[in-house]
């Protein structure tokens, strides 16, 4: 067998091999599934029910694949310019954090209020991209890894949300009734803080996140970004040559800021997100919203979208299901880390799937039969 | 069995086997027939020159005698017996060197430390106990073939022809019988290449096969007794070097008569484009790279610079294009000084063909069209506010792909898939398109064939007719010779020397390329 790379890319191969790829993955988590001892079919069947058909299932995939939608932009917009934020994790706590303040300091209890929900978008936004802006800052001027530096601070994110509620009378911790006084929580956000749904009446009536709807929106602004103006275009050649970006007078450093600004910003929203759709406080429990990995998910649903800003929502919703169902049928004879385990042979299956697309693999013998040795 | 027949006839005192010979050689790679039934003979004790165009087959032929491709067809027979190799060492062993046209050196190791890398006759692995009887082999090796190196010097200090020195002695100490140089005069002066071909012609004499790689017709004549020339991965036959004219060889090489050395076409020379006064710019590691330069190109004109690579020659482009920024000295553009940004040389009409094509010319993965704006594509023709006008950009690419003939599957190709020719149109042509003042051109055909490079060379007569100021930067003295009105000779960042074209020779030019001007060197 032989491997020879693909001088053209044929465009269906595009579609086929993602596809392909997901039914090996299917295929092989089957092997997995029977070899614990599970009957691999019925357990689909239970999986594809928790995650899209019961009732109040679709509702569920939504609230689980939003916050990777958010992390999953937020790490397409970086990595298309070849800039690995890996900080998606920690710019959605901060995101989560200034939103969250933002909502407490308005307050208002009349139901939710178009300015304070706006407010915690633009605070959320602004956190994220502000921790995004440290690593940007250090690879513009200082030329550091930022994925070093990116992954370092999820961890200063992560210590510093669980600082303000576990060790201090900070602004988002609640110091009054009797359950603050027996384990600390954060405040609840006041209702004008409260993100709405559109219920859709179907299957026992489905609610559609605000959140969902936004990242779509950042879906659509991410795609004209990348594809129709000069901003991606510049992304784009710096991405590929720096010094072709240099040679043809582009600003490197600005560039590197505003897509580390951006990336962090979208990453923020998703904590803005977790805030005012499903959590409606501050969650700085380490085994709340620091358990989930929505970040490094994103990475995932991001390079199984190939960057491409529409597939990054559509895979954030199917994983969303995945993670639903596991969250669902996890018990006795359905042990969570199976889900974990499929993620990682469809996640494996893709990449190698890659490898189908850039080179194809040859069945013949070799061209020359093995060599007689030459006779003196 | 194969072999005893011709075995015998050497034995019987018939004329002996070739050293070398290489029968209906096919070799593919996707999409390309590299090599086409090639077949190549070379004796012992002759100089043979493998000519060809860029992608002739050359390399894949080289490769393939040292053992780093197999053939998918063909024989392969060293003194009338076959052989098969199944890797480099193979080659080695059978005593096939090669001198790479990038060394494989180990640079913080010294020369001795080299020389014996990878020699698994044992000596290599008790370097240590044996240092000095290595270092003095490798010393008189040295003294002998007059290949002058410190054999305790560390390669990073080295220059590149020194380096080269590195890589023919290694070949000498593992007594080598066939020694296969790529290009080996393209990093080196040419007095160095003078004394390279005596080191050459000396290794013949003992009945050494020395078989020499080149697409520059006078050194071929120079050096080799027979040729060997490649087309499009086929042999056309082997004629005597002697006998053979460089415009016979180059017809055979290109497939057809060469045009005569363009005739220079009578033109206007008008007032200073560029002025260069008194440069000094740091190169990457902070060094001086250009040392006080001072240039005056006038539109009309074409002014080359000459030098070796390494002098400076990229950093002063560079400092031209805005790209880097000197540290004293002024550059003047139409009489205006030139701020340090690639957007004012941009927009003092600055056209830049940079010497790296791929990394720097064009953006490798991004499309055609993309690559043709990528200097203008801030301006109102490709886009609108933030905006981009997509079909705008698609429809001027469609037109330049046309005008300027590049063979192209299309405008949305991406850049990496072209040929190096198509890909230096494409640079011609976005630069052109920006209406240039002043072109600057950085070793503009290196590694282009010759049907591309004489199309570079009428895109750069034709635009120093139209008035453009034309700084071209090349290491090429035929190139220069041909094209320019007047040589600046470059070294160790200095402008060392200044003439008009009728004035020039070539032996003068290179005395100051090698610094022969230089007062150390008294």
């Amino acid at each position: 067998m032989r491997i020879e790379r693909r001088l053209r890319q044929p465009r269906w191969l595009l579609v086929a091999v993602p596809a392909g790829s997901l039914v090996f993955a299917f295929f092989a988590s089957g092997l997995v599934l029977l070899a614990t001892g599970h009957d691999a079919l019925s357990s689909y069947r239970q999986i594809i029910d928790a995650a899209f058909l019961n009732t109040g299932a679709l509702g569920q995939t939504l609230t689980s694949a939003t916050p990777l939608a958010f992390t999953g932009l937020a790490a397409a917009a970086a990595f298309r310019m070849r800039l690995f934020n890996i900080g998606a994790e920690g710019q959605l706590y901060i995101g989560a954090i200034t939103a969250a303040a933002t909502g407490l300091y308005l307050g208002g209890n009349r139901g939710p209020s178009a300015f304070v929900i706006a407010a915690m978008v633009v605070a959320g936004c602004a956190g994220g991209a502000l921790w995004g802006l440290i690593p940007g800052v250090l690879r513009a001027f200082f030329k550091t890894n930022e994925i070093i530096t990116s992954l370092m601070l999820n961890y200063v994110a992560a210590y510093l949300l669980t600082y303000l509620i576990f060790n201090t009378n900070s602004y988002w911790r609640e110091t009054e009734g009797f359950n603050a006084s027996v384990f600390p929580t954060a405040k609840n956000l006041p209702d004008s803080a409260l993100w709405p749904g559109a219920t859709i009446h179907v299957r026992g009536g489905i609610v559609l996140p605000l959140g969902a709807g936004i990242a779509v929106l950042v879906a659509v602004v991410l795609w004209v970004l990348y594809t129709r103006t000069r901003f991606g275009f510049e992304a784009q050649v710096l991405g590929d040559s720096p010094r072709a970006a240099r040679y043809a007078g582009m600003r490197t450093r600005r560039k590197i800021l505003a897509v580390m600004a951006l990336s962090g910003a979208i990453a923020g929203l998703g904590g803005a997100s977790q805030d005012g759709d499903f959590r409606h406080t501050l969650d700085a429990d380490p085994n709340g919203l620091q358990r989930q990995y929505y970040g490094y998910t994103g990475i995932v649903v991001a390079a199984l979208a190939r960057y491409n800003p529409f597939a990054v929502v559509l895979v954030a919703f199917l994983i969303g299901g995945l993670q639903n169902a596991g969250n669902t049928l996890q018990g006795a004879d359905f042990p969570s880390g199976l889900v974990g385990v499929m993620q990682g042979i469809i996640l494996f299956s893709a990449l190698g799937g890659e490898l189908l697309v850039r080179y194809r693999f040859r069945l013949g013998r070799a061209t020359e039969a093995a060599a007689p040795e030459p006779v003196a | 069995m194969i072999a005893t027949e011709d075995d015998r006839r050497g034995a019987d005192g018939a004329p002996p086997p070739p050293a070398v010979a290489m029968r209906g050689i096919t070799k593919r790679f996707p999409g390309v027939l590299a090599n086409d039934a090639v077949e190549f003979e070379a004796a012992a004790g002759e100089v043979h020159a493998l000519l060809g165009e860029n992608g002739a087959g050359k390399s894949t032929l080289s490769n393939i005698l040292t053992g780093l491709y197999r053939p998918d067809d063909g024989e392969i027979f060293l003194d009338g017996r076959q052989v098969h190799f199944h890797s480099p060492r193979d080659a080695l062993d059978a005593g096939i060197c090669m001198v790479h046209q990038h060394f494989r050196l180990v640079e913080p190791f010294t020369v001795a430390e080299n020389v014996v890398l990878g020699d698994h006759r044992g000596e290599g692995r008790t370097f240590r106990l044996r240092q000095r009887a290595i270092e003095g082999r490798v010393a008189e090796l040295s003294k002998r073939y007059r290949l002058a190196v410190e054999p305790r010097a560390r390669i990073w200090q080295l220059s590149l022809g020194e380096q080269q020195r590195v890589e023919i002695l290694k070949a000498l100490y593992r007594e080598a019988r066939i020694l296969i140089l790529d290009e080996p005069t393209a990093v080196l002066t040419p007095q160095e290449a003078d004394l390279l071909f005596e080191t050459l012609r000396e290794m013949a004499a003992e009945g050494r096969t020395v078989i020499f790689i080149s697409h520059k017709l006078h050194e071929v004549k120079a050096v080799a007794d027979r040729v060997t020339v490649l087309r499009g991965g086929r042999s056309l036959g082997t004629v005597s070097a002697a006998e053979a004219t460089p415009r016979s060889l180059a017809a055979l090489m290109v497939g057809r008569e060469l045009g005569g050395a363009g005739e220079a076409r009578a033109r206007a020379v008008g007032e200073a484009v560029l002025e260069l006064e008194g440069v000094w710019t740091p190169g990457d590691r902070g060094e001086a790279a250009v040392r006080g330069a001072s240039l005056a190109v006038a539109a009309g004109e074409i002014v080359a610079v000459a030098g070796v690579a390494g002098n400076g020659q990229r950093e002063l482009a560079e400092t031209i294009a805005g790209i880097r920024t000197p540290t004293e000295g002024s550059v003047r553009v139409d009489g205006k000084a030139l701020r340090a940004d690639p957007r004012a040389a941009i927009a003092a009409r600055v056209a830049y063909v940079p010497e790296d094509r791929l990394g720097t010319g064009v953006a490798p993965s991004l499309s055609i069209a993309s690559n043709l704006v990528l200097k203008s594509y801030r301006g109102p023709h490709s886009s609108r506010g933030p905006l981009l006008r997509l079909r705008r950009i698609r429809a001027s690419a469609v037109e330049l792909i046309h005008r300027y003939r590049i063979a192209a599957p299309g405008p949305a190709a991406p850049a990496r898939l072209l040929s190096g020719g198509n890909l230096q149109k494409v640079v011609l042509a976005r630069e052109f398109s920006g209406r240039p003042r002043l072109l600057v051109a950085a070793s503009p055909t290196r590694g282009l064939d010759v049907g591309a490079i004489e199309t570079v060379h009428a895109y750069l007569r034709d635009a120093a007719a139209d008035g453009v100021a034309v700084l071209l930067i090349s290491e090429d003295l035929d190139e220069i010779l041909l094209l320019a009105d007047r040589i600046a000779v470059m070294y160790e960042g200095a402008i060392v020397g200044e003439t008009s074209r009728a004035e020039a020779s070539v032996e003068e030019l290179g005395l100051l390329m090698a610094g022969g001007h230089d007062p150390r060197a008294d």
